[in-house]
């Protein structure tokens, strides 16, 4: 038997939540749905976009070896991106942590910095130094006749690769500095009264430890490069294509929407997928760790 | 025969001097413990002897070698951090294990040594339990199992009973002291809790602003304690001004309408000190008026204004008939329980 009051207790969370609920509906899930509904009209050169239901573009993307390349190139960077910003980000994060007062300040400024700089203006700084036979760093090796061809960086997916990681190292950093908090300040003086070696203590003791750190910043980054469209864009242009730029060619250059729309539609589910299989993973393994 | 000795140890951080002039003297098995009041220096001073901290100026030395020329992973010294710091991501076997793993025990013996340490504390059974899974005192236990395991040569405790709650950490206390007989470890424990102290140890080492102020038996620092910081800190006591009066003979030590003969060497303005529980009611003595009278169950509480200031006494429960508040009292006690320090009038 219910109440009045226990129907106002029931309803409560809900109206509560009524605006946010609207927002969230109207400004993520109705757009997210059109765009997928979207991806199964037709579009033709004349004759613009029908309003059919057609798995034509999904055929297309499932049968053109271009996209399964570029697909895979996506997530190669996306990949390699995310290992080097673990690679250098989580040492970073250590030696910042064991800094004394002042210069872990001074250094956690340096490090966060460039976020508040525009990816635009950082990736255009990677362009200037790198950028053919003008660019900077280009230009003085071959001055100095140290090389004789400039060091091939925009259209490359080194050079991708490169400019995401500077991109994306705050992210890695802040969240392995994250999980170093966590640790019990004295836990390297246990294991050192134990006899343990600097080695030891980092690869036995700190490394476990800070993992989940590390793969948290993983994800995020992993997610951010594979979507990432600014720095794919300046680095890579029209002849370097990852689904992002891909996706944008197609709804403001071919404009064709529909296939933009399941390029698009694509990228987000394997990312879903990934992410949240990842996590999952991540958490059984760690359980006792986040505990 | 010094088994551990601090000579003259001291360190500053900067300009401020944290521990100074630390002298101490351990002998093998002894149990000593550090007692003082929060910011005083303890776990700097222990920290001196497992080597995470030089000191600035001084001498440590086990067993006649110099313990600041080893570096701490081989000093082999067992510590117990105030929390713990145990291995989150292994279980509390091996947890244990870690130290004989370093030392390259084979496997065998490894797991043998781990399974008794285990036992010893009372955890048998709980090797696969990951720390975040245990409870405050069965953390505690496992930080105890894994400094015990390696068999250090001398055993580093600092607070260790300090997150426990009353119940348990008395429980703990007990356990830590009969752990520490049998295997007869030599045992450095730091505490600013006064009953853990005493009930634990050999000998008390009462710290304050980092110098020691006395080094005694439980006892000794109890009944005759060298300071008014010693006394204020172990436990409640009296402090009363006394005054020499010369025109008796022998001289006499006044303190109000109470009397004794004054102690020999002792000239000027003084302070009488007497714990609560020595001072009785009767005839002759300090004059007071009892203003709250507490029942404790097994004690009674008195809050006396004497003429000589507050003053406090403790009586048994005996079945006696006591005064009661409002009640003139006469507050008397033998000359051997109070201790008498040289007062300096400013
Ligand atoms: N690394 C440091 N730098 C500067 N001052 C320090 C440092 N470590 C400790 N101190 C100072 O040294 C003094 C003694 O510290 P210590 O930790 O030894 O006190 P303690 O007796 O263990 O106190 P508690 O009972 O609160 O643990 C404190 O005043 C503290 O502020
Ligand atoms: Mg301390």
């Amino acid at each position: 038997m219910s109440t009045a009051a226990d129907d106002r207790s029931v309803r409560a969370p809900w109206v509560l939540t009524a605006p946010a609920l609207m927002l969230f509906v109207g400004v993520l899930l109705i757009p997210l749905a059109m765009t997928v509904m979207l991806s199964f009209h037709d579009w033709g050169q004349y004759k613009g976009i029908e309003p059919v239901f057609i798995l034509k573009n999904w055929r297309e993307i499932a049968t053109d070896p271009y996209y399964a390349e570029m697909f895979w190139r996506t997530f190669r960077i996306a990949i390699l991106t995310t290992l080097l910003t673990a690679v250098l980000g989580a040492p970073e994060a250590y030696i910042l942590n064991r800094m004394s007062g002042r210069w872990k300040s001074i250094f956690l400024l340096v490090i966060l910095g460039p976020l508040l700089i525009s990816v635009v203006a950082r990736t255009l700084g990677w362009a200037l130094l790198f950028g053919g036979n003008n660019g900077l760093v280009n230009k003085l090796l071959m001055s100095a006749g140290l090389i004789r061809f400039p060091i091939p960086f925009m259209f490359t997916e080194t050079g991708m690769v490169i400019a995401l990681a500077h991109v994306m190292m705050p992210f890695m950093v802040l969240s392995v500095w994250a999980a170093l908090q966590r640790l019990d300040p004295q836990i390297e003086n246990a294991a050192l009264s134990l006899g343990a070696g600097p080695i030891t203590i980092i690869r036995r003791i700190i490394m476990p430890q800070i993992m989940p750190g590390v793969l948290s910043g993983a994800i995020i980054v992993f997610s951010l490069s594979a979507s990432a469209f600014a720095t794919p864009a300046i680095i890579g242009g029209r002849r370097l294509k990852v689904a992002a730029t891909l996706a944008y060619d197609e709804f403001l250059n071919t404009l064709n929407w529909p296939l933009g729309a399941a390029v698009a539609t694509l990228l987000l589910v394997a990312l879903v997928l990934i992410v949240v299989g990842s996590n999952a993973l991540i958490e059984r393994r760690y359980a006792e760790v986040f505990r | 025969m010094a088994y551990l000795e601090l000579d003259r140890v001291a360190k500053q951080f900067g300009a401020q001097t944290v521990v100074d002039d630390f002298s101490l003297s351990v002998g093998k098995g002894e149990f000593i413990s550090f007692l003082g009041p929060s910011g005083c220096g303890k776990t700097t001073t222990l920290q001196m002897i497992a080597g995470f901290l030089d000191p600035t100026r001084g001498a440590i030395r086990l067993e006649d070698k110099d313990l600041t020329a080893i570096h701490p992973a081989k000093r082999g010294l067992g510590i117990v951090f105030q929390s713990y710091a145990l291995f989150p991501h292994m279980t509390a076997a091996e947890n244990v294990a870690f130290g004989l793993e370093m030392r390259n025990v084979p496997r065998a013996e490894t797991a043998e040594r781990v399974r008794a340490a285990l036992a010893m504390v009372g955890l048998a059974g709980y090797e696969d339990r990951h720390p975040r899974r245990m409870s405050g005192g069965q953390q505690q236990r496992v930080a105890l199992a894994r400094a015990l395991v390696i068999k250090p040569s001398v055993l580093l405790l600092d607070e260790p009973l300090s997150n426990l709650d009353a119940k348990l950490r008395e429980e703990m206390q007990i356990e830590l002291r009969q752990i520490q007989r049998t295997i007869g470890t030599t045992t450095i424990l730091v505490t600013h809790d006064q009953n853990e102290a005493m009930s634990l140890s050999d000998r008390i080492v009462v710290m304050s602003q980092g110098h020691i102020e006395q080094i005694g038996t439980p006892q000794e620092t109890y009944e005759r304690p060298a300071s008014a910081f010693v006394s204020q800190f172990l436990g409640k006591t009296n402090d009363f001004a006394a005054t020499i009066d010369r025109t008796a003979t022998p001289a006499r030590l006044v303190a109000g309408s109470w009397s004794a003969p004054a102690p020999a060497g002792l000239n000027g303005p003084a302070t009488v000190s007497i714990r609560p529980e020595r001072i009785g009611f009767g005839d002759a003595g300090l004059s007071a008026k009892i203003v709250t009278r507490i029942f404790q169950g097994n004690h009674w509480l008195f809050q006396c204004e004497s003429e000589c200031g507050p003053a406090i006494v403790i009586r048994q429960n005996d079945g006696q008939e006591q005064p009661i508040e409002g009640d003139t009292v006469r507050l008397a006690w033998r000359p051997e329980d109070m201790s008498v320090r040289a007062r300096v009038v400013a």
